[in-house]
């Protein structure tokens, strides 16, 4: 990799790549034994279903969903876990202060579902099937959040 | 109706297995990739390290091999549920790039996106809540307008059937 490219890489490639691909292997694994095309967001929807009697959350996809989606969050929290036990750091917390995390999830919240997905659900599964409604959603929340980012960068706002 | 990946089908203790998992295996990668890590993110919005497109691009090539196999190879269906292997494809409507501008908001903001909110509670990242609970009233919020907004359509309907 020239001297350029790597200042933009300062902590490498390989762990992004080995983390994707495990991501990957988890859509893999899902996909092959139910067919099941699994999304991180739905379960905000659908777990809301057992709190909420709010009829759109309580349609037919929901509730026939709720329960495995509930297994796969336990899943990925466990896995996360079995990381920061073995190859990773351990435990820690983020810095990023909690009006930003409460604001940002809010507007992830409202985003992800209007927009019928998220990162894992446009990102890997819709770009993964070549789907033109993923991509377009990816590019656009892609250009949007560097945006934002870059206005939070340059009025201060750190962590 | 293009929500194929929503009903479930089988259920039952192996199939609770094979989602348990891929979680496990999905979670996991969150935690390598360091995706978990709303600074990492931040870092990559802020074209700092752009090492989230790596991870984005192993989990999308892994995902398109797998859809492609399920898809062209396999000629059956998936052994748990009897469900016919499909690729993801969502229609296209005005809130697609609604949404997407939103989530893009609150993810330049934060950060945190769904998946990569789950992993980050199995690494014991308390304030990480605070993204959670956001999220699920984004969620809530969303839901109760758009159900508002449906209400009133409706009524206008029937208003003007009159």
């Amino acid at each position: 990799m020239p001297p350029w490219l790597a200042a933009y890489f300062p902590d490498g490639v390989v762990g992004y790549a080995v983390g994707g691909v495990f991501i990957g292997l988890g859509v893999a694994a899902i996909y092959f034994g139910t067919g099941i095309i699994a999304g991180a967001s739905t379960f905000l929807e659908s777990t809301l279903s057992y709190a909420s009697r709010l009829p759109r959350f309580n349609r037919g996809k929901y509730l026939a969903s709720r329960d495995w989606r509930v297994t796969f969050t336990a899943g990925i929290i466990i896995g996360a876990a079995v990381y920061a036990l073995t190859l990773g750091p351990g435990g820690w917390t983020t810095q990023v202060q909690p009006w930003r995390l409460l604001a940002g999830g809010f507007l992830v919240g409202v985003g992800t579902r209007l927009g019928k997905g998220c990162t894992s659900g446009h990102g890997v599964c819709g770009v993964g099937s070549v789907s033109g409604t993923s991509i377009t959603n990816v590019a656009t929340f892609m250009v949007v959040a560097i945006g934002t980012a870059q206005v939070a960068l340059a009025l201060g706002v750190s962590p | 109706m293009s929500d194929t990946d929503v009903e479930p089908d089988g259920r039952g203790a192996r199939f609770h297995a094979v989602i348990l998992l891929g979680g496990i295996l999905f979670g996991f990668g969150l935690g390598v990739s360091r995706m978990a890590r709303p600074e990492v993110v931040l870092d990559f919005l802020q074209l700092q390290d752009l090492g989230l497109l790596f991870v984005m691009g192993g989990a999308a090539v892994v995902s398109a091999l797998t859809f492609y196999i399920g898809t062209n190879v396999l000629d059956r269906t998936a052994p748990l549920t009897g469900r016919a292997y499909t690729r993801r494809v969502r229609e296209m409507d005005r809130n697609v790039l609604v949404g997407g501008t939103v989530f893009g908001v609150g993810w330049g903001l934060s950060g945190i996106c769904p998946g990569a909110a789950y992993a980050s509670v199995g690494i014991g990242n308390w304030p990480i809540l605070w993204a959670i609970g956001g999220m699920f009233l984004g969620a809530y919020a969303q839901g109760l307008a758009r159900s508002k907004l449906a209400e009133r359509t409706a009524g206008s309907e029937v208003a003007g059937a009159d």
